[in-house]
């Protein structure tokens, strides 16, 4: 017999519903609140020098995120967005990857990107949109990106990652390299067309793809239980033919071991595979939200408890790979260095003139490059009025 | 030199952009070990295994967003959408992903080498969701180039182009040709020009011009104009962007008079786009008002498709109208 219908066919006489609550995804705990590990967990293995370096990277993105947010209420950036709570997230998985592996995020991962090097003036010169961003100067902060580290850049569209990881990947895999991709995106996001469109392309073609859902509870002011009614995002891997794993997001071992586990998986079998990370927004959407309108402080203060750093630090801490006193000074030190790459930032030139027409094609079309000479003229017409150009028009 | 229709000459296109570069893949609805609902990809898959030619699942915007990653990386994906009437779901991942890659990344990542292959047009009792040409919308989006080829030669020549362009195309075929068009083709490879107008037939009277199917109509009102002593002459767009305003604007300066025809609706067609740029390149040259001979302002008809299409009779009208201004 053929199977025209692809779907398994078990025959009962009776009607009845599958149940829309029949599966339920565990969630991966390894690592307790005081830095002890739960009962039948093991800790990954980790050396010390990966260790600290996620550790070091999570206090990094707090302390910018921090600053950052503070320069964005002064008025010395447009905007930002930080990632309060989520740290472990997304340094934890990143941590479980290749250099080569390509990362294809979605707004709020600077975590991975911090821990792939992406450097403080380059955060900088991105958030401030000066000549030296690689950006030149054409997102709103956050957008950052890097084909030297395989960080592919951010487009503020939700959920058209998705897809795009899918073949990403399905090309990574027909080159024959030993890489994957990592797709971040958000529970929100998850009710794109692309998401659908997304996963089952990459179960469709075999691409290996670890579709990370950072489960956050949030999308700008809609909760998750106005965003969808099933349980979680994982349930809906199994929809597709994937195999998925959900784990505490604020749990940085269970992170790293779950992606790790996942990464080998997808490699060795050229499969897509789903993560559900469980985490809690804790910050605003962005600075231009103001979570006092859809949420209380009792809440919020709930989930402050839940500290991801906190709890990863409090095991370095019984491992004895941390000195308490010289982290704080680091982390001092670490601030100084932010606030002096900032002021550096800030003073650096806009983009020159040249850069409204660059790279919408490879090269200017002839309508372009008359459009850009007739703006010159009309600057030089009238210099006080654009500061930014008038100046270097040569 | 071969004898080749349309379709023919696109796949063989493809068979030595996939022989020469094996980044080259072709995926879509229906492309694999079918060839595609017009056969455009036949045998290809055969020829280049599963990997390099296959179906997909039903989703345009997957479609898109998968070979958006795959020109990401560094592959030429040349992705069919079955219909162009059915490219809409795609149209973030096309406007907002595929144009912008390359501008908002500072050139970090781009998308070129990708080709969005799409049938368009009428003629083939196709209603409203069969016939559309929705060039107009993508020309909207810098970042895009669109090709339309009007015959087998111009085929080949410009989706080997598109395919070795470093800027991603929608290359627009005109379905109604894709077995009607014969003609002679070279067998080797060989490229077209992008963003090149071709003038295919020297005139004094006036400038008649189109792309793509319309071309064969457009013929049809010219011989139609020259019994009744009007030169005309005839220009093939080829390429809507970037487009050829230099090419355009010298013949009407010789001519003083614009004919443009475009199977797509009127209002907000790119017609309208290439009066405003003539009338300003060549005003004190213009005889007479640029004339634009178009689709109504309606969904594509069926039963009343002939009363709706810009066709060979209402460009004899407007070539008329505009010598006799």
């Amino acid at each position: 017999m053929t199977n025209p219908n692809n779907a398994t066919i078990t025959t009962v006489h009776r009607a009845e519903f599958t149940a829309s609550d029949a599966l339920k995804i565990p969630t991966l705990r390894i690592l307790q609140d005081d830095g002890s590990l739960y009962d039948g967990a093991t800790a990954p293995e980790l050396d010390k020098d990966t260790a600290l370096k996620m550790y070091d990277t999570m206090v990094f993105i707090r302390v910018l995120d921090e600053r950052m947010l503070a320069a964005q209420r002064q008025g010395r950036i447009s905007f930002y967005m930080q990632c309060l709570g989520e740290e472990a997230t997304t340094v934890g998985s990143a941590a479980a990857l290749s250099d080569q592996d390509m990362i294809m995020a979605q707004y709020r991962e600077q975590g991975a990107l911090r821990y792939r090097g992406f450097t403080l003036e380059q955060f900088m010169n991105q958030l401030f949109s000066n000549e030296k961003d690689l950006g030149k100067g054409r997102q709103m902060p956050v957008h950052y990106g890097s084909n030297a580290i395989n960080y592919m850049t951010i487009s503020s569209p939700l959920g058209t990652q998705i897809p795009q990881a899918s073949g990403y990947a399905y090309a990574q895999k027909l080159r024959g390299l030993d890489a994957l991709t990592l797709c971040y995106f958000g529970e929100g996001a998850a009710s794109e067309g692309d998401f659908h469109a997304g996963l089952n392309m990459a179960a469709v073609h075999k691409a290996p793809v670890l579709f990370f859902c950072r489960n956050n509870g949030y999308a700008i002011s809609t909760p998750a239980n106005e965003q969808f009614v099933g349980d979680g995002i994982a349930c809906r891997a199994v929809g597709y033919g994937m195999k998925a794993i959900r784990v505490d997001g604020a749990d940085i071992l269970a992170v790293y071991q779950a992606t790790k586990m996942a990464r080998d998986y997808a490699l060795k079998h050229n499969e897509p595979v789903l993560l559900e990370s469980m985490a809690y927004r804790l910050g605003a959407h962005s600075s231009s939200d103001d979570p006092s309108g859809y949420r209380s402080k009792e809440e919020e203060a709930l989930w402050r408890k839940n500290d991801p750093i906190a709890r990863f630090k409090a095991w370095l801490l019984k491992q004895g790979w941390l000195d308490e006193a010289a982290d704080n000074a680091k982390t001092e030190q670490l601030r100084a260095d932010i606030l002096d790459a900032l002021k550096v930032a800030e003073k650096v030139a806009k983009p020159g003139i040249e850069h409204l027409i660059s790279d919408v094609y490879a090269e200017p079309i002839p309508a372009l490059q008359q459009q850009l000479d007739e703006l010159k003229a009309h600057i030089r017409k009238y210099p006080d009025a654009y500061p930014i150009t008038a100046g270097r028009l040569d | 030199m071969a004898k080749m229709n349309m379709l023919q000459a696109i796949n063989n296109a493809l068979d030595l952009a996939m022989a020469k570069d094996d980044g080259v893949v072709c995926f879509g609805e229906d492309v694999g070990h079918f060839g595609g609902v017009f056969r455009a990809t036949s045998k290809l898959q055969e020829k280049y295994g599963k990997a390099r030619c296959f179906n997909t699942p039903l989703t345009e915007q997957g479609i898109a967003g998968f070979a958006n990653g795959m020109a990401a990386q560094g592959m030429k994906p040349v992705a069919e959408i079955q219909f162009a009437d059915y490219i809409f779901p795609a149209f973030d991942q096309i406007v907002n992903e595929t144009a912008k890659f390359r501008y908002r990344s500072g050139n970090e990542f781009n998308v070129g080498g990708l080709v969005f292959r799409t049938p368009y047009g009428g003629g083939i009792a196709g209603g409203h969701y069969h016939s559309q040409s929705p060039e107009a919308y993508f020309a909207h989006t810098p970042g895009l180039k669109i090709v339309v080829p009007r015959d087998p030669y111009q085929a080949k020549g410009l989706l080997l182009a598109s395919i070795a362009c470093p800027d991603p195309v929608i290359f627009f075929e005109p379905k109604k040709l894709y077995r009607a068009s014969v003609g002679e083709v070279p067998e080797e490879y060989y490229e077209l020009p992008i963003g090149k107008a071709e003038v295919l037939q020297q005139g004094k009277d006036v400038t008649v011009l189109a792309w793509g199917a319309q071309m064969e109509i457009v013929q049809k009102a010219v011989e139609m104009a020259a019994e009744q002593g009007v030169s005309c002459e005839v220009i093939d767009l080829r390429s809507i962007l970037p487009w050829d305003a230099d090419t355009v604007a010298a013949s009407v300066k010789k001519t003083g008079r614009l004919v443009i025809n475009h199977e797509a609706p009127l209002t907000g067609g790119f017609a309208g786009e290439i009066a405003a740029t003539i009338q300003k390149m060549c005003f004190l040259h213009l005889e007479s008002p640029i004339e634009r001979v178009c689709g109504l302002d309606t969904p594509y008809p069926l039963a009343l498709e002939k009363e709706y299409v810009a066709d060979h009779l209402k460009t004899f009208e407007a070539i008329m109208r505009s010598v006799n201004f």
